[in-house]
């Protein structure tokens, strides 16, 4: 589909970090809540963290006076100091599984959610994104995310308290040097800046590379057939080097930016020691400060410094997981461009009729991408409910969107697409709640994808709840009672991941009795059986028009026998509706369909089309 | 329990030796770099130390002190600030392309080992498992590395920490004894606790991922069916599993972090203490005390360095023993010596006695099928839904091998042949085209030389011209992921075309020609068989005009090649056949 770019998340490029985390603990309650004693816990942690410095200047000012040490008091203070030491480990202690807790509480419910919206989002989104891409937004984003938030979040917790409390002790002991240690780290606050939007660049390159790694690496799995078939292995695997080697440059240039980020803090460090030792000597001797607070000064500088450094650290590790986060938001922010009229709009939800349902259109036109072709184009027609209405046409003629709009996988540009009745009325498809839709509406695509599980499981899908004896029964009743039986397991053979077990023939007829499971009102196949052998198919379809007798079906199929035994054929060409009527008046009349019909008739008895050119 | 914790922390060991084996510039590079970090970081608490007893202390006993004074102290704080950078810098480096190098050349290795397995490996392998096993199970076999020469280079200061303890004093050089080893026990006890935790969170974690997986490709199905609410709850049980595996290593590492950080902070209190006395006794003085202090108080970071290695290690065990199976699988499809008979034109195929049998399957999809296609002839294999087709078409150009009999080319067998010799022979087009995330041309040449002219005539054939041409940028556009931008039909065109163009000695069509005109399918067979050394054609079809394309019908049921001849004679002689090919006629009648 080419139709992603309009679907797309609403550009949040410009957005900055903080918005980010704002939009997403907004999102995330369970995050919030008992955050203040979170807080309070890391401003003890931090409180017992000076508890060092201060003891070692106690002891050099009030314990080693000169002439005798004050033994019993350095004890006293020592002991003090030990118990504060214990009381701060403990306090982090309760604070982290407090943090794990409720991070991996909201993260979980973040996951569920973000992965219920990918559901929710229409086909057409969903065929614009990189399968591997919806996956990470589940997986690895959030687990990004759940490193920095505990990780990163308890040391930047700790640390923008440490760095407070030590800013307030280091005043207390002089604040001359706390100046002198503040105006030594201005000019790494600018330079932290510049660095973060060189991490955002580097990282963003990363990420990039991350992905074409991931879709490389899916690719040498799902294609690993074609890549035997044609002997491509040495540029299959040339592929798969090149986006790893790239990969890896990617994260050298980020781990030389970030090696630079650290060192800058360091380096400063280095420079407020010096400045310290200096100044502080010059300060000792015009009398304002005491050996030990100068002793006790450069250990808070440590205590400074650390957290600086730390959060240089925890800038690179925030810069991925926000990145990581907006990603997530940006999937659960989509408003998804087909929407379930009971959640976004309760007042307009009407009711389908009961009984079987008919389908009108009331100038339709769909096109996948703005300005290009239309690939319906004001389409006004009404079938009938109970009609058996075969939709034929060259491929790219529009009927697969037909069926899409049926469903409601997608919603036109233009126009109105109705169900209902004559006598039970007709209801825009728009205001039909999904529970409802689904429940009355059932399409078997082309590709009817089976889980990694039993046949029996699969069918179930499409009814749950009911027995392995229901299964067996439906596919009785579709004719196919044999063919099951001839599986090694009968229903309860396991179909492999994806179906892969069986044929792609086999797979059709398992899809094809979940959806009669469904039991639905309106039933839509979408090239449902072609990979299906002709007698099995006609077998099928058999059971199918006696079972589905009283209800509506479409079918789409390129197998014209679908169109002799329909109630009506529907001819749709470049995304028209040009013929309508039974296959016996088409099939005399002038026309694409006694030319489409003559051809399939050729081809089903045997005689290739003489070739043109 | 104990004999298995040891064993984690040995395995862990193995682990560290591996990595470091691995990449021994990198990591000697990054050591060394860290251990001038950590002799820096030892001699700047001795500056510290110094300056305090030689000029801090002297200016305040005096009053008074000289430029030279505050100068040396600070060159000599600055001069060591400056080498200890330079330490950081290199650790920082060499210690990041060591783990980076490590992820890639393992990257390599599994989807090398993807890429050489044969397919009945792929198939007992879920395709969620493949990816993480590449992707995140290699970054956490590795993630450890990253600190792992730090935690070396901390090795080596608690070392020159402990000599310097012991050349100061004694009593207070106890202190370090007692607290260097808690640290190492406390970090040991840790690694054992944490490691069952860490496998089974990285086990959820795959779990979870494998469900998105399917969930995603099932879109379709899901929506439909309106499956959302029961794919959710899937989803959501196995996620909030994930949280709570999550959580319960959150408990172990949240109780260890603390305790790393406490230990050196009670070490420096207990110097401090003793100090104390040994200052009073004359033993110390007051410098080598606050040097001492001083030194414990910067050795915590490093300390902790060693801990985040033996934290890390149980994961990195975890998705290590994920990797190794990849790593260590066999059942390489094995080539012979032979080259393929260098002859133009069709190749002969002949099928002997050929059995084949899913794993874990009991009943065989083929049975003792035996039939010949002589070269340039073109051959329709017809059979019920599930009767073994593609299996057998898949055999013929060796995606699988058989478990009895032969398959022969030109007589050869065809695990006697060369690697690249079948492909280089035969080309296989099947029921779903698969494209690469590449252009059209690359698609179609699969990187082969063929010009220009040759694949816009290949196009041709294929009836994919048209709507190549009408692309925004012809044959460099490209398809995306798997050829998402382009429609079914369009994929099986191109996938024909990639055939085409190749003039193969044999083709396999696999079904594949379904979403294509007859016209063109014809079109397609005329241009390969009208030359005058025409190709063999395997083809698997249904429907009559493909059939009648081909010179004989092999006709399968259950496995088995029942009946082989012309179109008529098997009309003729085979009842099962003949309800097949002419269901569509019969309906007619019935209708």
């Amino acid at each position: 589909m080419t139709g992603s770019a309009q679907h797309t998340a609403p550009a949040q490029r410009t957005e900055g970090a903080l918005a980010t985390l704002r939009r997403g603990l907004r999102m995330m309650p369970e995050f919030r809540r008992g955050l203040p004693v979170t807080f309070a816990l890391a401003l003890v942690a931090t409180a017992g963290r000076v508890v060092v410095p201060i003891a070692v200047q106690q002891v050099i000012d009030r314990g080693l006076t000169p002439g005798g040490a004050d033994l019993e008091l350095v004890t006293w203070l020592i002991a003090g100091c030990a118990l504060v030491v214990v009381l701060t480990a403990v306090a982090v202690y309760r604070m982290n599984v407090r943090l794990f807790r409720t991070t991996e509480t909201a993260l979980a419910n973040l996951r569920a959610r973000a992965f219920r919206h990918v559901h929710d989002l229409s086909v057409l989104h969903q065929q614009g994104e990189r399968r591997g891409s919806l996956v990470s937004r589940v997986t690895s984003d959030v687990d990004q995310l759940s490193v920095f938030m505990q990780w990163g979040g308890v040391l930047g917790l700790v640390s923008v308290g440490q760095l407070f409390v030590a800013t307030v002790v280091m005043f207390v002991y002089s604040w001359q040097l706390t100046l002198l240690v503040l105006v030594c780290f201005v000019p790494l606050v600018f330079a932290v800046r510049w660095f973060a939007q060189r991490l955002v660049r580097v990282y963003g390159v990363v990420r990039e590379r991350v992905g074409d790694v991931l879709a490389a690496v899916a690719e040498s799995v799902v294609g690993a057939p074609t890549v035997r078939a044609y002997g491509v292995r040495g540029r299959t695997a040339a592929r798969l080097d090149a986006a790893i080697d790239r990969h890896y440059r990617a994260q050298v240039e980020a781990q030389k930016v970030t090696a630079a980020v650290f060192v800058s803090g360091e380096f400063v460090a280095a420079l407020a020691n010096a400045a310290v030792v200096v100044v502080g000597v010059l300060l000792g001797l015009a009398g304002d400060i005491t050996a030990g607070t100068l002793v006790a000064f450069l250990f808070l500088v440590t205590l400074f410094v650390a957290p600086v450094q730390t959060a240089s650290e925890v800038l690179n590790e925030a810069q991925n997981a926000v990145a990581g986060f907006r990603r997530v938001l940006d999937v659960v922010d989509t408003e998804p461009d087909v929407r379930d009229p009971a959640v976004a709009t309760p007042g307009r939800v009407r009711a389908l009729p009961e009984g079987p349902l008919g389908v009108r259109f009331e100038a339709v036109t769909f096109r996948y991408a703005p300005g290009a072709r239309a690939a319906l184009d004001g389409v006004d027609l009404t079938i009938a409910p109970r009609t058996r209405v075969a939709i034929v046409g060259e491929t790219g003629s529009g009927k697969t969107t037909f069926a899409k709009l049926v469903t409601r996988l997608m919603d036109p540009v233009e126009g109105t697409v109705l169900l209902g009745s004559d006598a039970g009325g007709w209801v825009p498809l728009a205001d039909v709640a999904f529970a409802s839709l689904r429940a009355r509406v059932v399409m078997v695509p082309q590709d009817g994808f089976l889980f990694d599980a039993t046949v029996a499981e699969n069918v179930r899908y499409g009814r749950p709840g009911m027995t392995d004896a229901d299964v067996v029964a439906a596919f009785d009743d579709l004719g196919l009672g044999d063919w099951l039986a001839g599986l090694p397991e009968g229903a309860a053979t396991a179909v492999g991941q994806r179906g892969e077990s069986l044929s792609a023939g086999e797979r059709q007829l398992v899809a094809v009795a979940r959806a009669y499971v469904a039991d639905p009102d309106l039933l839509v196949l979408d090239e449902a059986t072609s990979a299906v052998d002709p007698a099995t198919e006609q077998r099928l379809t058999r059971a199918l028009d006696r079972l589905t007798d009283g209800r509506t079906t479409l079918t789409i199929a390129h197998r014209l026998s679908t169109a002799e035994r329909a109630d009506e054929v529907l001819v749709v060409d470049a995304g028209h509706v040009v013929q309508r009527g039974t296959h016996a008046e088409l099939v005399d009349a002038e026309g694409p369909y006694a030319r489409l019909h003559a051809s399939w008739r050729r081809s089903s008895a045997g005689e290739p089309e003489p070739v043109i050119g | 329990m104990s004999r298995r914790r040891d064993a984690v922390v040995r395995r862990g060991l193995r682990h560290i030796g591996r990595a470091v084996r691995e990449q021994p510039r990198m990591f000697t590079l990054a050591f060394l770099a860290s251990s001038l970090y950590g002799g820096m970081t030892v001699a700047s608490a001795y500056v510290i130390g110094e300056v305090t007893d030689r000029v801090l202390l002297p200016a305040f006993d005096e009053g008074a002190t000289t430029t030279a004074a505050l100068t040396l102290a600070s060159v000599a704080i600055l001069g060591v600030a400056l080498l200890k950078i330079v330490g950081i810098l290199g650790r920082r480096l060499f210690a990041g392309i060591m783990s980076y190098r490590l992820q890639a050349e393992y990257r390599r290795r599994v989807t090398g080992q993807y890429l050489r397995l044969p397919l009945s490996w792929h198939q007992r392998h879920p395709t969620g498992q493949l990816l993480s096993n590449a992707n995140s199970d290699v970054e956490s076999a590795w993630f450890f590395v990253a600190p792992l020469p730090f935690a070396c280079g901390a090795l080596v200061m608690i070392a020159i920490t402990s000599v310097a303890l012991v050349l100061t004093d004694p009593l207070l050089a106890l202190v370090g004894l007692v607290v260097f080893p808690l640290v190492f026990g406390a970090n040991i006890v840790y690694s054992q606790v944490m490691s069952p935790r860490m496998q089974r969170a990285q086990q959820l974690r795959a779990e979870v991922s494998e469900i998105a997986h399917e969930s995603f490709d099932a879109a379709l199905v899901v929506k439909t069916l309106g499956r959302e609410d029961t794919e959710t709850e899937r989803f959501t049980e196995r996620a909030e599993e994930l949280r709570d595996g999550l959580i319960a290593v959150g408990r172990v590492r949240g109780m260890f972090d603390p305790l790393m950080e406490a230990l050196p902070n009670l070490g420096t209190l207990a110097v401090l203490l003793i100090g104390a006395g040994r200052v009073a006794d004359g033993a110390v003085d007051a410098g080598d005390l606050v040097s001492i202090a001083y030194l414990f108080t910067l050795l915590a970071l490093p300390i902790r360095a060693i801990g985040w290695v033996l934290a890390d290690l149980p994961r990195a065990l975890a998705g290590f023993d994920r990797v190794t199976p990849v790593l260590e699988a066999t059942g390489e499809t094995p080539y012979g010596p032979d080259a393929a008979v260098a002859a133009a034109g069709g190749a002969g195929i002949g099928v002997r006695d050929v059995g084949f049998t899913f794993d874990g399957v009991s009943r065989p999809t083929l049975h003792q099928v035996t039939f010949d296609v002589p070269a340039g002839r073109t051959v329709a294999v017809v059979g019920p839904t599930g009767s073994g087709k593609s299996t057998l078409a898949g055999l013929l150009v060796r995606l699988v091998d058989p478990a009895d009999g032969s398959v022969l080319l030109d007589g050869v067998d065809l695990r006697r042949l060369r690697e690249g010799e079948t492909s280089a022979q035969a080309a296989f087009v099947a029921q779903s085209a698969f494209l690469f995330d590449d252009t059209v041309r690359g698609n179609v040449t699969l990187g082969a030389p063929f010009s220009d002219d040759e694949v816009q005539a290949a196009l041709r054939v294929a009836a994919a011209d048209e709507f190549v041409g009408a692309l925004p940028e012809g044959l460099d556009t490209r398809v995306g992921e798997r050829g998402a931008s382009l429609s079914g039909g369009q994929r099986q065109r191109l996938a024909l075309a990639r055939a085409v163009v190749r003039r193969p000695r044999l083709l396999v069509l696999d079904d594949a020609t379904s979403a294509v005109d007859p016209a063109v399918e014809a079109r397609i067979l005329d241009a390969l068989r009208g030359s005058e050394t025409p190709t063999t054609v395997v083809v698997v079809a249904y429907r009559q005009a493909t059939i009648a394309l081909a010179d004989e019908v092999v006709w399968l049921a259950d496995g088995r090649a029942v009946a082989r001849g012309t179109h008529d004679e098997l009309l003729a002689q085979v009842s099962g056949y003949a309800a097949l090919v002419r269901a569509y006629s019969e309906a007619e009648v019935a209708a």
